[in-house]
Protein backbone atom coordinates (compact mmCIF):
# COMPACT_ATOMS: atom_id res chain seq x y z
CA UNK A 1 0.00 0.00 0.00
CA UNK A 2 2.66 2.48 0.99
CA UNK A 3 4.58 1.84 -2.23
CA UNK A 4 1.42 2.50 -4.20
CA UNK A 5 0.85 5.64 -2.18
CA UNK A 6 4.35 6.88 -2.89
CA UNK A 7 4.03 6.17 -6.60
CA UNK A 8 0.72 8.02 -6.84
CA UNK A 9 2.11 10.85 -4.78
CA UNK A 10 5.03 10.96 -7.18
CA UNK A 11 2.63 11.18 -10.12
CA UNK A 12 0.77 14.04 -8.48
CA UNK A 13 3.94 15.86 -7.48
CA UNK A 14 5.37 15.51 -10.97
CA UNK A 15 2.23 17.02 -12.29
CA UNK A 16 2.09 19.64 -9.56
CA UNK A 17 0.28 22.19 -11.61
CA UNK A 18 -1.99 19.55 -13.05
CA UNK A 19 -3.52 18.51 -9.77
CA UNK A 20 -6.49 20.78 -10.35
CA UNK A 21 -7.13 19.26 -13.78
CA UNK A 22 -6.59 15.70 -12.55
CA UNK A 23 -9.15 16.24 -9.81
CA UNK A 24 -11.64 17.81 -12.19
CA UNK A 25 -11.11 14.97 -14.66
CA UNK A 26 -11.62 12.48 -11.85
CA UNK A 27 -14.88 14.17 -10.92
CA UNK A 28 -16.10 14.40 -14.50
CA UNK A 29 -15.23 10.82 -15.47
CA UNK A 30 -17.10 9.56 -12.43
CA UNK A 31 -20.32 10.88 -13.96
CA UNK A 32 -19.53 10.75 -17.68
CA UNK A 33 -19.02 8.02 -18.74
CA UNK A 34 -18.69 5.81 -15.64
CA UNK A 35 -21.85 6.91 -13.83
CA UNK A 36 -23.92 6.67 -16.97
CA UNK A 37 -22.49 3.24 -17.68
CA UNK A 38 -23.27 2.01 -14.15
CA UNK A 39 -26.86 3.23 -14.41
CA UNK A 40 -27.23 1.59 -17.81
CA UNK A 41 -25.64 -1.63 -16.52
CA UNK A 42 -28.04 -1.82 -13.59
CA UNK A 43 -31.02 -1.23 -15.88
CA UNK A 44 -29.88 -4.02 -18.22
CA UNK A 45 -29.43 -6.32 -15.22
CA UNK A 46 -32.95 -5.53 -14.17
CA UNK A 47 -34.20 -7.47 -17.20
CA UNK A 48 -33.34 -10.55 -15.14
CA UNK A 49 -36.51 -9.90 -13.15
CA UNK A 50 -38.43 -10.77 -16.34
CA UNK A 51 -36.71 -14.13 -16.68
CA UNK A 52 -33.57 -15.56 -18.29
CA UNK A 53 -34.65 -14.88 -21.90
CA UNK A 54 -35.25 -11.20 -21.31
CA UNK A 55 -31.88 -10.84 -19.58
CA UNK A 56 -29.99 -12.78 -22.22
CA UNK A 57 -31.62 -10.76 -24.96
CA UNK A 58 -30.70 -7.46 -23.29
CA UNK A 59 -27.13 -8.48 -22.53
CA UNK A 60 -26.72 -9.90 -26.00
CA UNK A 61 -27.88 -6.60 -27.42
CA UNK A 62 -25.12 -4.85 -25.45
CA UNK A 63 -22.54 -7.37 -26.62
CA UNK A 64 -23.52 -6.91 -30.23
CA UNK A 65 -23.14 -3.13 -30.24
CA UNK A 66 -20.86 -2.05 -33.07
CA UNK A 67 -17.26 -1.27 -32.08
CA UNK A 68 -17.90 -2.97 -28.77
CA UNK A 69 -14.21 -3.40 -27.91
CA UNK A 70 -13.52 0.24 -28.67
CA UNK A 71 -16.52 1.28 -26.59
CA UNK A 72 -15.47 -0.95 -23.72
CA UNK A 73 -11.96 0.45 -23.60
CA UNK A 74 -12.76 4.10 -24.06
CA UNK A 75 -16.08 4.31 -22.28
CA UNK A 76 -15.35 1.86 -19.49
CA UNK A 77 -11.88 0.49 -18.83
CA UNK A 78 -9.66 3.52 -19.35
CA UNK A 79 -11.86 6.08 -17.55
CA UNK A 80 -12.59 3.53 -14.84
CA UNK A 81 -8.92 2.73 -14.26
CA UNK A 82 -8.03 6.39 -14.00
CA UNK A 83 -10.97 7.04 -11.66
CA UNK A 84 -10.06 4.01 -9.55
CA UNK A 85 -6.31 4.53 -9.21
CA UNK A 86 -6.48 8.25 -8.66
CA UNK A 87 -9.47 7.76 -6.36
CA UNK A 88 -7.62 5.31 -4.13
CA UNK A 89 -4.82 7.83 -3.88
CA UNK A 90 -7.29 10.54 -2.89
CA UNK A 91 -8.86 8.23 -0.30
CA UNK A 92 -5.59 7.53 1.38
CA UNK A 93 -4.48 11.14 1.54
CA UNK A 94 -7.42 11.87 3.85
CA UNK A 95 -7.26 11.39 7.59
CA UNK A 96 -10.87 10.81 8.50
CA UNK A 97 -12.18 12.27 11.73
CA UNK A 98 -15.80 11.24 12.10
CA UNK A 99 -15.11 10.75 15.82
CA UNK A 100 -14.40 14.43 16.22
CA UNK A 101 -17.10 15.66 13.82
CA UNK A 102 -19.94 13.18 13.53
CA UNK A 103 -21.84 15.31 11.04
CA UNK A 104 -23.79 13.91 8.08
CA UNK A 105 -21.39 15.34 5.51
CA UNK A 106 -18.32 14.09 7.32
CA UNK A 107 -19.79 10.59 7.30
CA UNK A 108 -20.62 10.90 3.60
CA UNK A 109 -17.01 11.98 3.04
CA UNK A 110 -15.76 8.83 4.78
CA UNK A 111 -18.31 6.53 3.11
CA UNK A 112 -17.43 7.89 -0.32
CA UNK A 113 -13.85 6.81 0.27
CA UNK A 114 -14.70 3.47 1.86
CA UNK A 115 -17.14 2.51 -0.91
CA UNK A 116 -14.59 3.63 -3.49
CA UNK A 117 -11.99 1.24 -2.13
CA UNK A 118 -14.56 -1.57 -1.87
CA UNK A 119 -15.51 -0.92 -5.49
CA UNK A 120 -11.95 -1.25 -6.75
CA UNK A 121 -11.83 -4.75 -5.27
CA UNK A 122 -15.37 -5.65 -6.27
CA UNK A 123 -15.15 -4.41 -9.86
CA UNK A 124 -11.77 -6.05 -10.43
CA UNK A 125 -13.20 -9.34 -9.25
CA UNK A 126 -16.46 -8.87 -11.11
CA UNK A 127 -14.72 -8.17 -14.43
CA UNK A 128 -12.36 -11.11 -13.92
CA UNK A 129 -15.26 -13.42 -13.19
CA UNK A 130 -17.41 -12.36 -16.13
CA UNK A 131 -15.97 -10.36 -19.01
CA UNK A 132 -12.44 -11.76 -18.66
CA UNK A 133 -13.71 -15.36 -18.67
CA UNK A 134 -15.53 -14.59 -21.89
CA UNK A 135 -12.45 -12.93 -23.38
CA UNK A 136 -10.31 -16.03 -22.83
CA UNK A 137 -13.14 -18.17 -24.14
CA UNK A 138 -13.66 -19.99 -20.86
CA UNK A 139 -17.30 -19.09 -20.39
CA UNK A 140 -20.30 -17.25 -21.78
CA UNK A 141 -21.72 -14.20 -20.04
CA UNK A 142 -25.38 -14.99 -19.62
CA UNK A 143 -28.14 -15.58 -17.08
CA UNK A 144 -26.81 -19.01 -16.09
CA UNK A 145 -23.35 -17.65 -15.41
CA UNK A 146 -24.73 -15.09 -12.96
CA UNK A 147 -27.10 -17.61 -11.45
CA UNK A 148 -24.11 -19.93 -10.82
CA UNK A 149 -22.06 -17.17 -9.24
CA UNK A 150 -24.87 -15.89 -7.04
CA UNK A 151 -25.86 -19.38 -5.90
CA UNK A 152 -22.95 -19.12 -3.50
CA UNK A 153 -24.30 -17.19 -0.48
CA UNK A 154 -20.95 -15.54 0.19
CA UNK A 155 -20.77 -14.32 -3.38
CA UNK A 156 -24.33 -13.10 -3.14
CA UNK A 157 -23.45 -11.00 -0.10
CA UNK A 158 -20.31 -9.74 -1.86
CA UNK A 159 -22.39 -8.70 -4.87
CA UNK A 160 -24.99 -6.96 -2.72
CA UNK A 161 -22.20 -5.03 -0.96
CA UNK A 162 -20.66 -4.24 -4.34
CA UNK A 163 -23.90 -3.03 -5.90
CA UNK A 164 -24.91 -0.92 -2.90
CA UNK A 165 -21.40 0.56 -2.75
CA UNK A 166 -21.68 1.43 -6.42
CA UNK A 167 -25.09 3.08 -6.14
CA UNK A 168 -24.01 5.02 -3.06
CA UNK A 169 -20.70 6.08 -4.58
CA UNK A 170 -22.46 7.23 -7.73
CA UNK A 171 -25.29 9.11 -5.99
CA UNK A 172 -23.02 10.84 -3.49
CA UNK A 173 -20.55 11.39 -6.30
CA UNK A 174 -23.20 13.34 -8.17
CA UNK A 175 -23.62 15.49 -5.07
CA UNK A 176 -19.92 16.27 -4.89
CA UNK A 177 -19.70 16.71 -8.65
CA UNK A 178 -22.28 19.49 -8.34
CA UNK A 179 -20.18 21.18 -5.65
CA UNK A 180 -16.82 20.56 -7.30
CA UNK A 181 -17.88 22.25 -10.51
CA UNK A 182 -19.53 25.08 -8.65
CA UNK A 183 -23.08 24.23 -9.69
CA UNK A 184 -24.51 24.02 -6.17
CA UNK A 185 -23.09 26.77 -3.98
CA UNK A 186 -25.49 27.89 -1.30
CA UNK A 187 -26.19 25.67 1.71
CA UNK A 188 -29.81 25.37 0.56
CA UNK A 189 -28.92 24.20 -2.93
CA UNK A 190 -26.49 21.69 -1.46
CA UNK A 191 -29.17 20.45 0.92
CA UNK A 192 -31.68 20.01 -1.89
CA UNK A 193 -29.12 18.14 -3.98
CA UNK A 194 -28.51 15.89 -0.96
CA UNK A 195 -32.19 14.89 -1.03
CA UNK A 196 -32.21 14.42 -4.78
CA UNK A 197 -29.03 12.34 -4.84
CA UNK A 198 -30.18 10.21 -1.91
CA UNK A 199 -33.34 9.59 -3.94
CA UNK A 200 -31.14 8.46 -6.82
CA UNK A 201 -29.25 6.21 -4.40
CA UNK A 202 -32.48 4.55 -3.23
CA UNK A 203 -33.87 4.12 -6.73
CA UNK A 204 -30.67 2.62 -8.16
CA UNK A 205 -30.26 0.38 -5.12
CA UNK A 206 -33.75 -1.03 -5.56
CA UNK A 207 -33.06 -1.67 -9.25
CA UNK A 208 -29.66 -3.23 -8.56
CA UNK A 209 -30.67 -5.46 -5.67
CA UNK A 210 -33.87 -6.61 -7.36
CA UNK A 211 -31.77 -7.76 -10.30
CA UNK A 212 -29.45 -9.71 -8.00
CA UNK A 213 -32.41 -11.36 -6.31
CA UNK A 214 -33.76 -12.38 -9.71
CA UNK A 215 -30.76 -14.66 -10.24
CA UNK A 216 -31.33 -16.76 -7.11
CA UNK B 1 -17.48 15.25 37.85
CA UNK B 2 -18.94 18.56 38.84
CA UNK B 3 -16.36 21.29 39.24
CA UNK B 4 -18.18 23.39 41.79
CA UNK B 5 -18.95 20.49 44.12
CA UNK B 6 -15.34 19.38 44.36
CA UNK B 7 -13.94 22.88 44.06
CA UNK B 8 -11.13 21.73 41.86
CA UNK B 9 -10.49 21.72 38.14
CA UNK B 10 -8.49 18.95 36.52
CA UNK B 11 -6.46 19.61 33.40
CA UNK B 12 -4.79 16.90 31.34
CA UNK B 13 -2.29 18.43 29.01
CA UNK B 14 -0.41 16.84 26.15
CA UNK B 15 3.07 18.21 26.53
CA UNK B 16 6.02 18.21 24.21
CA UNK B 17 9.38 19.67 25.23
CA UNK B 18 10.93 20.28 21.83
CA UNK B 19 9.79 20.23 18.22
CA UNK B 20 10.68 16.58 17.74
CA UNK B 21 10.54 15.05 21.22
CA UNK B 22 7.89 12.51 22.21
CA UNK B 23 4.69 14.03 23.60
CA UNK B 24 3.49 12.95 27.05
CA UNK B 25 0.42 13.62 29.15
CA UNK B 26 0.64 15.57 32.38
CA UNK B 27 -2.18 16.13 34.84
CA UNK B 28 -2.81 19.19 37.00
CA UNK B 29 -5.43 19.84 39.64
CA UNK B 30 -6.29 23.44 40.42
CA UNK B 31 -8.52 25.17 42.86
CA UNK B 32 -11.79 26.16 41.20
CA UNK B 33 -12.56 29.83 40.85
CA UNK B 34 -15.77 31.22 39.36
CA UNK B 35 -15.66 32.25 35.67
CA UNK B 36 -12.37 30.49 35.01
CA UNK B 37 -11.42 29.86 31.43
CA UNK B 38 -8.75 27.60 30.02
CA UNK B 39 -6.22 30.44 29.80
CA UNK B 40 -6.68 31.44 33.45
CA UNK B 41 -6.17 27.78 34.32
CA UNK B 42 -2.96 27.71 32.31
CA UNK B 43 -1.81 30.91 34.05
CA UNK B 44 -2.44 29.24 37.39
CA UNK B 45 -0.33 26.26 36.30
CA UNK B 46 2.41 28.63 35.20
CA UNK B 47 2.38 30.24 38.64
CA UNK B 48 2.65 26.92 40.38
CA UNK B 49 3.79 24.18 38.01
CA UNK B 50 3.19 21.15 40.22
CA UNK B 51 1.44 18.16 38.65
CA UNK B 52 -0.93 15.73 40.37
CA UNK B 53 2.00 13.49 41.36
CA UNK B 54 3.20 16.42 43.45
CA UNK B 55 6.18 16.80 41.16
CA UNK B 56 7.52 20.23 40.30
CA UNK B 57 7.54 20.46 36.53
CA UNK B 58 8.20 23.04 33.83
CA UNK B 59 5.42 25.56 33.23
CA UNK B 60 3.14 24.70 30.32
CA UNK B 61 3.72 26.82 27.22
CA UNK B 62 0.89 28.27 25.19
CA UNK B 63 0.28 31.21 22.93
CA UNK B 64 -2.19 34.05 23.37
CA UNK B 65 -2.67 37.65 22.51
CA UNK B 66 -6.06 39.37 22.31
CA UNK B 67 -7.95 37.27 24.89
CA UNK B 68 -11.21 38.02 23.08
CA UNK B 69 -11.26 35.57 20.18
CA UNK B 70 -10.04 37.89 17.48
CA UNK B 71 -6.37 36.98 17.06
CA UNK B 72 -6.52 33.19 16.89
CA UNK B 73 -3.16 32.72 18.62
CA UNK B 74 -4.54 30.71 21.54
CA UNK B 75 -6.14 27.97 19.43
CA UNK B 76 -5.70 24.43 20.71
CA UNK B 77 -7.61 21.17 20.87
CA UNK B 78 -9.83 21.26 23.94
CA UNK B 79 -11.65 18.05 24.84
CA UNK B 80 -11.09 16.81 21.31
CA UNK B 81 -12.25 19.94 19.49
CA UNK B 82 -10.02 22.67 18.08
CA UNK B 83 -11.06 26.09 19.39
CA UNK B 84 -9.79 29.21 21.13
CA UNK B 85 -8.73 28.67 24.71
CA UNK B 86 -9.47 32.28 25.71
CA UNK B 87 -13.18 31.74 25.16
CA UNK B 88 -13.29 28.19 26.52
CA UNK B 89 -15.07 28.59 29.85
CA UNK B 90 -14.28 25.98 32.46
CA UNK B 91 -17.91 25.89 33.64
CA UNK B 92 -18.99 24.78 30.19
CA UNK B 93 -16.36 22.06 29.79
CA UNK B 94 -16.45 18.48 30.88
CA UNK B 95 -13.69 17.44 33.24
CA UNK B 96 -10.92 16.44 33.10
CA UNK B 97 -10.24 19.18 30.56
CA UNK B 98 -7.92 17.71 27.98
CA UNK B 99 -5.67 20.14 26.15
CA UNK B 100 -3.67 19.18 23.08
CA UNK B 101 -1.85 21.21 20.46
CA UNK B 102 -3.37 21.39 16.95
CA UNK B 103 -1.17 18.65 15.57
CA UNK B 104 -2.01 19.47 11.98
CA UNK B 105 0.69 22.11 12.46
CA UNK B 106 4.27 21.52 13.60
CA UNK B 107 4.34 21.65 17.40
CA UNK B 108 6.83 24.20 18.73
CA UNK B 109 6.41 23.36 22.38
CA UNK B 110 3.51 22.06 24.49
CA UNK B 111 0.42 23.83 23.16
CA UNK B 112 2.23 26.20 20.82
CA UNK B 113 2.10 25.37 17.15
CA UNK B 114 3.69 26.96 14.12
CA UNK B 115 1.01 28.26 11.74
CA UNK B 116 3.52 29.54 9.16
CA UNK B 117 1.98 27.42 6.43
CA UNK B 118 -1.21 29.46 6.65
CA UNK B 119 0.64 32.74 6.19
CA UNK B 120 2.61 31.24 3.33
CA UNK B 121 -0.66 30.23 1.70
CA UNK B 122 -2.04 33.75 2.08
CA UNK B 123 1.04 35.01 0.26
CA UNK B 124 0.70 32.35 -2.38
CA UNK B 125 -2.90 33.29 -3.16
CA UNK B 126 -2.12 37.03 -2.98
CA UNK B 127 -4.67 37.66 -0.25
CA UNK B 128 -4.34 41.41 -0.43
CA UNK B 129 -5.45 44.30 -2.62
CA UNK B 130 -2.42 45.70 -4.46
CA UNK B 131 -2.60 49.50 -4.55
CA UNK B 132 1.09 50.45 -4.44
CA UNK B 133 2.35 52.38 -7.41
CA UNK B 134 4.64 55.23 -8.34
CA UNK B 135 1.82 57.76 -8.45
CA UNK B 136 -1.47 58.37 -6.68
CA UNK B 137 -4.08 56.10 -8.22
CA UNK B 138 -6.92 58.09 -6.72
CA UNK B 139 -10.05 56.61 -5.21
CA UNK B 140 -10.91 53.10 -6.23
CA UNK B 141 -14.35 52.00 -7.34
CA UNK B 142 -16.97 52.01 -4.60
CA UNK B 143 -18.31 48.84 -3.10
CA UNK B 144 -22.08 48.61 -2.70
CA UNK B 145 -22.98 48.79 0.98
CA UNK B 146 -24.86 45.50 0.99
CA UNK B 147 -21.93 43.77 -0.63
CA UNK B 148 -19.64 45.31 1.97
CA UNK B 149 -21.79 43.89 4.74
CA UNK B 150 -21.61 40.47 3.13
CA UNK B 151 -17.85 40.71 2.59
CA UNK B 152 -17.37 41.76 6.19
CA UNK B 153 -18.36 38.29 7.32
CA UNK B 154 -15.58 36.77 5.21
CA UNK B 155 -13.10 39.32 6.53
CA UNK B 156 -13.54 38.08 10.10
CA UNK B 157 -11.05 35.26 9.54
CA UNK B 158 -8.27 35.39 12.13
CA UNK B 159 -6.07 32.71 10.55
CA UNK B 160 -6.53 30.67 13.71
CA UNK B 161 -6.11 27.33 11.94
CA UNK B 162 -9.14 25.64 13.48
CA UNK B 163 -10.60 24.88 10.05
CA UNK B 164 -7.34 23.29 8.94
CA UNK B 165 -7.23 21.20 12.09
CA UNK B 166 -10.83 20.11 11.42
CA UNK B 167 -10.22 19.22 7.77
CA UNK B 168 -9.50 15.54 7.02
CA UNK B 169 -7.62 16.58 3.89
CA UNK B 170 -5.12 18.83 5.63
CA UNK B 171 -2.42 16.52 6.97
CA UNK B 172 1.18 15.50 6.50
CA UNK B 173 0.25 13.39 3.47
CA UNK B 174 -1.23 16.31 1.52
CA UNK B 175 -0.27 19.85 0.61
CA UNK B 176 -3.83 21.18 0.82
CA UNK B 177 -3.77 24.80 1.97
CA UNK B 178 -7.13 24.38 3.69
CA UNK B 179 -10.33 26.44 3.72
CA UNK B 180 -9.14 29.72 5.31
CA UNK B 181 -6.83 31.00 2.54
CA UNK B 182 -9.34 29.89 -0.09
CA UNK B 183 -12.09 31.93 1.48
CA UNK B 184 -9.74 34.91 1.52
CA UNK B 185 -9.45 34.59 -2.25
CA UNK B 186 -13.19 34.96 -2.47
CA UNK B 187 -13.05 38.01 -0.21
CA UNK B 188 -10.26 39.72 -2.16
CA UNK B 189 -11.87 38.89 -5.51
CA UNK B 190 -15.14 40.40 -4.30
CA UNK B 191 -13.44 43.69 -3.55
CA UNK B 192 -13.81 46.08 -6.52
CA UNK B 193 -10.11 46.96 -6.50
CA UNK B 194 -9.03 43.45 -5.54
CA UNK B 195 -11.00 42.08 -8.48
CA UNK B 196 -8.45 43.72 -10.78
CA UNK B 197 -6.20 40.75 -10.01
CA UNK B 198 -8.83 38.07 -9.69
CA UNK B 199 -7.37 35.78 -12.35
CA UNK B 200 -4.00 35.75 -10.58
CA UNK B 201 -5.62 34.53 -7.37
CA UNK B 202 -7.76 31.97 -9.16
CA UNK B 203 -4.72 30.62 -10.97
CA UNK B 204 -2.87 30.40 -7.66
CA UNK B 205 -5.58 28.24 -6.08
CA UNK B 206 -5.70 26.09 -9.21
CA UNK B 207 -2.10 25.14 -8.48
CA UNK B 208 -0.58 22.56 -6.19
CA UNK B 209 -2.25 22.15 -2.80
CA UNK B 210 -5.11 24.37 -3.90
CA UNK B 211 -8.84 24.31 -4.21
CA UNK B 212 -9.21 20.93 -5.90
CA UNK B 213 -8.02 19.15 -2.76
CA UNK B 214 -11.30 19.88 -1.00
CA UNK B 215 -13.25 16.67 -0.46
CA UNK B 216 -16.41 18.29 0.90
CA UNK B 217 -16.43 16.82 4.38
CA UNK B 218 -17.65 20.29 5.35
CA UNK B 219 -16.12 20.11 8.82
CA UNK B 220 -14.57 23.55 8.39
CA UNK B 221 -17.85 25.38 8.32
CA UNK B 222 -18.95 23.54 11.47
CA UNK B 223 -15.67 24.31 13.23
CA UNK B 224 -15.00 27.95 12.32
CA UNK B 225 -15.44 30.10 15.45
CA UNK B 226 -16.23 33.10 13.27
CA UNK B 227 -19.08 31.41 11.44
CA UNK B 228 -17.48 32.06 8.06
CA UNK B 229 -19.42 30.32 5.25
CA UNK B 230 -16.31 28.41 4.16
CA UNK B 231 -18.06 25.72 2.14
CA UNK B 232 -20.07 28.31 0.25
CA UNK B 233 -16.81 30.13 -0.50
CA UNK B 234 -15.24 26.92 -1.74
CA UNK B 235 -18.20 26.07 -3.97
CA UNK B 236 -18.25 29.64 -5.34
CA UNK B 237 -14.54 29.38 -6.12
CA UNK B 238 -15.18 26.04 -7.77
CA UNK B 239 -17.50 27.86 -10.16
CA UNK B 240 -15.03 30.71 -10.69
CA UNK B 241 -12.21 28.30 -11.43
CA UNK B 242 -14.41 26.26 -13.77
CA UNK B 243 -14.82 29.41 -15.85
CA UNK B 244 -11.17 30.40 -15.40
CA UNK B 245 -10.10 26.99 -16.64
CA UNK B 246 -11.85 27.58 -19.97
CA UNK B 247 -10.56 31.14 -20.20
CA UNK B 248 -7.01 29.87 -19.69
CA UNK B 249 -7.39 27.17 -22.27
CA UNK B 250 -9.12 29.07 -25.04
CA UNK B 251 -7.87 32.55 -24.21
CA UNK B 252 -10.15 35.39 -23.18
CA UNK B 253 -10.45 39.16 -23.22
CA UNK B 254 -12.22 38.98 -19.88
CA UNK B 255 -9.60 37.74 -17.45
CA UNK B 256 -10.57 40.20 -14.74
CA UNK B 257 -14.23 40.79 -15.44
S1 LIG C 1 -11.81 30.48 8.48
FE1 LIG C 1 -12.52 30.41 10.62
S2 LIG C 1 -11.56 28.53 11.46
FE2 LIG C 1 -10.48 29.02 9.54
S3 LIG C 1 -8.71 30.20 10.18
FE3 LIG C 1 -10.33 31.69 9.67
S4 LIG C 1 -11.39 32.07 11.62
FE4 LIG C 1 -10.14 30.23 11.92
S1 LIG D 1 -6.02 35.07 22.62
FE1 LIG D 1 -6.67 35.91 20.70
S2 LIG D 1 -8.17 34.46 20.11
FE2 LIG D 1 -7.66 33.77 22.09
Amino acid sequence: MSVYFEVMRGVTVLSKDNEFYLRRLHSLLGIIPIGLFVAQHLVINHFATQGPEAFNKASHFMESLPFVLFLEWFVIYIPLMFHAFYGVYISFTAKSNTQRYGTFRNWMFLLQRVTGVILVVFIAWHIFETRFQKAIGADEVNFDMMADILANPLMFVFYVVGVVSATFHLANGIWSFLVSWGITQSPRSQRISTYVTMGIFLALTVIGVRALLAFV
Amino acid sequence: MNATATNTVVFEILRQDTTDSTPYWEKFELEYRPNMNVISGLMEIRRNPVNTDGKHTTPVNWDMNCLEEVCGACSMVINGRPRQSCTALVDKLEQPIRLEPMKTFPVVRDLIVDRTRMFDSLKKVKAWVPIDGSYDLGDGPRMPERKRQWAYELSKCMTCGVCLEACPNVNTGSDFMGPAPLSQVRLMNAHPTGAMNRDERLNAIMGDGGLANCGNSQNCVVACPKGIPLTTSIAALNRDTSVQMFKNFFGSDHMVD
